[in-house]
């Protein structure tokens, strides 16, 4: 493309303002985090963020979000195939509540969801006599993730099952396919990038998530306590210095989810273009 | 958070009767509706009924009781607040954001769309914690602060802070996409026949982006009201002055008072399924014209 002089107005403002506000809201408060942190030695710093209930924490936090992901890529994936494909009462209700996780208050979430999966609660009480508690256990901890992160897949790889065009699928059909090697040879590599971006997204959310957690966790330390929590904690205690290094520690990771998500995006959209 | 695209409104457009070659046996039909309804029934639907239910579990009465108490008054009074601050601050600067990307060539514009959705990927609690860093008693101004006796966090200000941060990508993040597609043929010719920048603006690139627009406003305004975590942090919890409604029924749940925690729960409830009807109508609004729009031009 040959290089146009912009006539348009309102570059500088615009972009001004832009840096200014971004700047002052956003990166100039996130500095201060890294800031902090060289208040301590490197020594100091490593001993706060490996101290065994923190590490309890990670381990906790990423396992959580890891499986809630998992569970919201098959489902969701299945949940966006039977919003497209398929025809049933109720489906645009239904397709509409999907992004209730957007707009639900994660208190609400968590304290909803802590009184059904409670022993006493709707689904806890068919689930006490099987000998699974899910209230205050890891398990919770599993349920809430899921929940928060549950539109990421669906609303990721609906646009894509939309687009995909009969043609292909007849193409297979007559060529002696069935069902299930079109949708293994070609429907799943045609989502595979929107699934793995949805999963992505399910898992970066579930990480940094607090409230909806916080209810049903127990959060017993070394067994349900989530890292947001732990920085919380250190908070309290006037720890400003260790709530600071492991807030640092999961930002980093939070950028590198971010510039990976970024490239799948990218990736994704590639694809897309190169079937037209 | 895909926002509006054409594609959505193409689905209730096509229903095209598909071939037995490329659907399946009814049985395997119904099997996977059964799964998926079952699954969002355990993570969504079960839940939100939960919330009403236990809301009027004592009663009606019980239920305006817990509302009326002032406390869930000066909550509610103060999540408004915060909303109607950040979300026209964050809507001016989404405007602005998406002009300056979507009009014109510069160095480092994908570094700046990347740091746009920073705060997505940031912990709402570490959302708070920097601006404790910040302005609290050991912080950056924190000696400043104290000498003017000025208050930013564990007070208002730090809640509003907070809460912009948490809502700061959505506008830009939804009108980038629709502005990038748009182009700026119709800017230039307004600019051509003598309208003004502002003019610009106001007549040609807003009608444009209407739709996305308030998308953008209203998943702003839904996340503004609901933020708990980044809050939590900065607010200092104290009852009547300085919680939201998120907080109150935090507090109310730990008091074990579960019916009143539920009645203010059922509040933000209501307002999440409001969210949600808005966003389906501003879904369809924005379909039914882009169509129109297509076929005006064929």
């Amino acid at each position: 493309m040959a290089k146009r002089k912009n006539i348009l107005p309102g570059f500088n403002i615009s972009l001004g303002f832009t840096l200014l506000y971004l700047s002052l809201i956003v990166l100039i408060p996130l500095s201060a985090a890294f800031i902090k942190t060289a208040e301590i030695s490197f020594a100091e710093f490593w001993q706060i963020v490996t101290a065994p209930r923190v590490v309890a924490s990670y381990k906790l936090t990423f396992g959580a979000s890891l499986i809630g992901a998992l569970i919201n890529a098959v489902f969701g994936l299945l949940t966006a195939w039977v919003l497209v494909r398929y025809t049933f009462p109720g489906k645009k209700f239904v397709d509409a509540l999907v992004d209730l996780p957007f707009a639900l208050p994660t208190a609400v979430a968590g304290i909803a969801l802590t009184a059904i999966y409670a022993k006493n609660g709707w689904i806890g009480a068919w689930l006490e006599p099987l000998g699974v508690n899910v209230a205050f256990t890891p398990l919770g901890v599993i349920v809430a993730l899921t929940f928060i992160g549950l539109p990421f897949v669906v609303r990721t790889v609906q646009p894509v099952l939309e687009d995909l065009e009969a043609e292909t699928e007849e193409a297979a059909a007559s060529l002696g396919a069935n069902r299930l090697q079109t949708f293994t040879k070609i429907i799943l590599p045609a989502v595979w990038p929107a699934l793995l971006t949805g999963f992505a997204l399910a898992f970066a959310r579930a990480i940094g998530e607090y409230g909806s957690v916080i209810f049903i966790a127990g959060n017993m330390p070394m067994v349900s306590e989530i890292t947001p929590l732990i920085i919380i904690t250190k908070l309290e205690q006037y720890d400003y210095v260790g709530a600071t290094a492991v807030a640092v520690v999961m930002l980093v990771i939070s950028f590198v989810l971010l510039l990976a998500i970024n490239g799948l995006q990218w990736w994704a959209n590639r694809n897309n273009g190169a079937d037209r | 958070m895909s926002g509006i695209n054409t594609s959505q409104y193409s689905r209730y457009q096509s229903k095209v009767a598909r071939s037995r070659a490329t659907s399946e046996p009814a049985w395997v039909r119904y099997l996977l509706i059964g799964i998926a309804l079952s699954f969002l029934s355990l993570f969504l639907f079960v839940p939100l009924a939960a919330v009403f239910t236990e809301a009027l579990r004592k009663g009606f009465d019980t239920y305006v009781t817990a509302l009326s108490d002032p406390d869930a008054f000066a909550a509610i009074k103060l999540t408004f607040l915060a909303a109607v601050i950040a979300v026209p601050l964050n809507l001016v600067f989404g405007v602005s954001a998406a002009w300056a990307i979507t009009k014109f060539e510069f160095k480092g514009k994908s570094i700046l769309i990347t740091l746009i959705d920073l705060p997505f990927a940031v912990s709402p609690v570490i959302a708070g914690l920097i601006y404790v860093l910040i302005f609290g008693a050991q912080g950056w101004f924190g000696s400043y602060l104290i000498d003017n006796d000025i208050k930013i966090v564990f007070a208002v200000p730090g809640i509003v802070l907070a809460t912009i941060f948490v809502t700061f990508p959505f506008v830009a993040r939804e009108l980038i996409p629709l502005m990038q597609a748009q182009g700026k043929d119709e800017e230039e010719a307004g600019l051509v026949l003598g309208a003004s920048g502002w003019q610009i603006l106001w007549r040609i690139t807003l009608p444009n982006v209407k739709w996305g627009l308030l998308y953008g406003v209203i998943l702003t305004n839904a996340r503004a009201m609901g933020e708990f975590g980044a809050v939590s942090v900065v607010s200092g919890h104290i009852r009547g002055l300085t919680n939201t409604m998120p907080l109150h029924v935090e507090i109310l749940y730990n008091e074990y008072n579960y019916a009143a925690a539920f009645a203010v729960a059922s509040l933000l409830a209501l307002l999440a399924l409001v969210t949600l009807a808005l966003k389906t109508f501003v879904e369809w609004r924005a379909a039914r014209d882009a169509s129109l729009s297509e076929n005006a031009s064929q």
